[in-house]
């Protein structure tokens, strides 16, 4: 010690912990949102060292679309287990069957719009005052806008315009019966940060964010992995490819890239090698138009 | 590797948003489908030259106006740093956003268009620049293409500045002459410019010293939260989880818990659950006492050889950032690092005009984006230094308690003199 200088990481990470226990200070009833991809799985890791040894003041809460990559719900199941927390599981499946929803068509149907529903209704059985999220502002321009505690109202909407003025790090966590609060620990961080966060920390991942060999469908210039929920025609081209996944969604809206970077070393050498946004490159549902993120946060999504 | 935040103020067509665009792009942090987005949505402008400003309008009403009405976060690095932008508006009904994305920056970048100098909003961004004391001003001169990369008029706006920065007492402060929009003096030195001497933006960026910013020798601690996990191996475990806002706490320091008063010893400190020598701002670490003493969540460890201000009355410059008016009287909570307290806002000793510096006293009311000198009173004392002594326990926010909206920003000044009397609020 002795210069009493922060690293840009431990930065972050500070900034993060203290965000998780102005949560833990402020609320009553928060849940963080966890689904077995990396950046909620770097939220837990913050909160193992926000809270330890005591106990998370909060569940774990995962919103399964059905469409889940199989290793990320093993890992997600594992993590819970091993770190001793609860872990409450909604499934996207039983809200469409009890509503009556209709499921998109196509050829790569996305259950993205549909999850919201779930979400909402988690919030409201358990009485969520507080959804801790891993949302990361650098991932997209309407994400860049967003406050870290970002107050929604009881339909889950989120309204850009009248955001409440975010000051220093004193966070207005004041909500009225029916209103939840959204929290983003990692608003601040990159798609590169977390990487070398993940790196520095020795954090366990699933084994899809490493190089493996997987059948995948080329598909409007993306690799997507063949699976169930995808109707393949004659004259689709479908071969077999080293990827890697560099954000875990849905299997029908998450395309996975050629690489064989089977380390943590090689991720991040690709990663400042590369030229495209990660969401640009593996979320199909980002295109559809310019304001297609803006339009979903208001309708109540992350 | 360190963080640099700042934040960009300039009138609507200074090119604050083209100078962010710029900095993104010359440092390789855009990548080609964002860029391949803002070629589509810049061939409905019929312009014909990529629009970077397009980058960081991120809400489609922003795009379909061509300005910017929040405040957007950015992000890139070089090797030197992580930069976060915080891209705030320009036009005055957005102020209170400026002032936002000010509480969170170590230094500001005030455009000026070489065309017109310095102009009322250049004032008015300084002036909150100044109330917020951030400890580094760059002022970008840009648009030098406009007037042939004049050395003169460059000059000029340098005087002009100077007698806008000594009025508010502005530190630090850096003139740069550039090209938003050629990139001229953004990354490289501009070869148009030779007679300017000194770094180029993203230079002077890379390399001005924050570190030196951080209070280190006032120890604070706010408690956000006690963690107790009452089990049976863990049974007198009570740790009092924070941040270190300013100071630096080791094993043995004498401590004081305000507003208590009550003194205690440091018996550990804990950083993500292991026991370290010592612990400094900004780390979130767990602080043990050696005594069996009550502190709960908004208290504050002081360090024993820093005493602090606890007061329950106190002047403040206040930012009003709500439509609904700021009348004295009026009833508030007020909330300061992890404490929360209610409070009156008492009187209005005056009004700022923030295009003159001129002071109306004792206005009847202070409206949205107003600057107002008033005195406030507390329900129970709070815990805090001077703003523009210490800004990590200095400012303040004020929550409207009906709507839950922040409505307004406090920058403390001093405790204010004890009144005899005072009626319960």
């Amino acid at each position: 010690m002795g210069s009493y200088k922060l690293d840009y990481l431990d930065q972050l990470e500070s900034e993060a912990i203290h965000i998780f226990r102005e949560v833990a200070g402020q609320f009553e009833r928060p849940a963080l949102l966890f689904s077995g991809g990396k950046d909620s799985i770097v939220l837990v890791h913050l909160a193992l060292k926000a809270f330890r040894p005591g106990k998370f003041p909060f569940p774990l809460v995962h919103i399964d679309t059905g469409h889940n990559f199989q290793e990320a719900l093993d890992f997600r199941d594992y993590l819970a287990h091993k770190i001793g927390e609860r872990l409450i599981v909604r499934n996207v499946e039983d809200t469409i069957k009890a509503k009556g929803l209709t499921e998109q068509k196509g050829k790569l149907p996305s259950r993205n719009g549909l999850q919201t529903y779930t979400l909402l209704d988690t919030i409201e059985e358990f009485d969520f005052d507080a959804c801790i999220g891993g949302a990361r502002r650098d991932e997209e321009k309407a994400r860049a806008k967003e406050r870290i505690f970002s107050v929604r109202d009881e339909f889950g909407s989120w309204d850009p315009k009248l955001q409440r003025p975010e000051l220093w790090n004193t966070y207005n966590g004041k909500i009225s019966k029916g209103e939840n609060v959204r929290v983003f620990p990692i608003s601040n961080w990159t798609e590169l940060d977390i990487w070398n966060y993940i790196r520095r920390e020795n954090i366990e991942l699933p084994s899809i964010y490493f190089a493996h060999e997987r059948e995948v469908l080329e598909f409007d210039g993306r690799l997507v992995a063949t699976n169930q929920f995808i109707q393949l025609h004659d004259n689709d081209v479908v071969t077999r490819k080293t990827v890697r996944y560099r954000t875990v969604g849905d299997m029908t809206c998450t395309a996975a890239v050629e690489s064989s970077a089977s380390t943590l070393d090689d991720i991040i050498n690709e990663i400042i090698a590369t030229n495209t946004s990660e969401r640009g490159q593996t979320r199909i549902d980002d295109r559809v138009s310019e304001a297609a993120m803006e339009d979903r946060k208001k309708n109540g999504y992350f | 590797m360190d963080i640099l935040r700042f934040l960009t103020a300039g009138s609507v067509d200074d090119g604050k948003s083209t100078l962010i665009g710029r900095l993104l792009y010359d440092s390789k942090s855009i990548m080609v489908d964002q860029l391949e987005a803002i070629e589509r949505s810049t061939k409905n402008k019929a312009e014909g030259q990529v629009d970077l400003a397009l980058l960081t309008d991120g809400l489609r009403a922003e795009r379909e106006q061509g300005i910017t009405i929040d405040v957007a976060y950015k992000y890139f690095n070089t090797p030197k740093r992580k930069f976060i932008i915080a891209d705030t508006p320009g036009h005055i009904q957005y102020t209170r956003n400026m002032v936002t994305g000010a509480s969170n920056s170590d230094l500001a970048i005030i455009l000026i268009d070489a065309r017109h100098g310095v102009v009322e909003q250049t004032r008015r961004h300084s002036i909150i620049v100044s109330l917020l004391n951030l400890p580094h001003v760059v002022v970008a001169v840009n648009k030098m293409d406009l007037v042939n990369f004049s050395q003169d008029v460059f000059n000029d706006i340098v005087i002009d500045y100077a007698q806008v920065a000594k009025s508010l007492g502005l530190k630090n402060v850096t003139f740069i002459p550039i090209s938003a929009l050629n990139g001229d003096n953004i990354v490289e030195k501009s070869a148009a410019m030779p007679w300017y001497e000194g770094n180029s933006l993203l230079g002077l960026l890379e390399t001005v010293e924050v570190h030196e910013d951080v209070n280190l020798t006032q120890g604070r601690f706010p408690v956000q939260y006690v963690i107790r996990p009452q089990t049976e191996e863990l049974h007198d475990y009570r740790g009092y989880a924070g941040k270190i806002i300013s100071g630096i706490y080791r094993k043995g320091d004498k401590v004081v818990v305000q507003p208590s008063g009550v003194e205690s010893t440091v018996s550990a400190v804990e950083v993500a659950g292991k026991e370290v020598e010592e612990a400094f701002a900004p780390q979130s670490v767990v602080l043990h006492l050696a005594d069996d003493v009550d502190i709960s969540r908004g208290d504050v460890i002081v360090k024993q050889d820093a005493p602090v201000q606890v007061a329950q009355e106190f002047e403040v410059v206040l930012c009003w950032m709500s439509n609904t008016p700021l009348v004295p009287r009026n009833k508030y909570l007020l909330q300061i690092n992890s404490r929360t307290v209610r409070c009156v806002v008492k009187e209005l000793e005056y009004k700022l005009n923030v295009n003159t510096l001129e002071k109306e006293l004792s206005p009847v009311q202070a409206g949205l984006n107003d600057v107002v000198k008033a005195t406030i009173k507390t329900a129970s004392p709070i815990v805090f230094d001077a703003y523009q002594n210490l800004r990590a326990n200095g400012g303040a926010i004020l929550i409207d308690e009906t709507s839950n909206v922040t409505v307004g920003a406090c920058m403390i000044s001093t405790q204010a003199k004890q009144e005899e009397f005072w009626p319960e609020i």
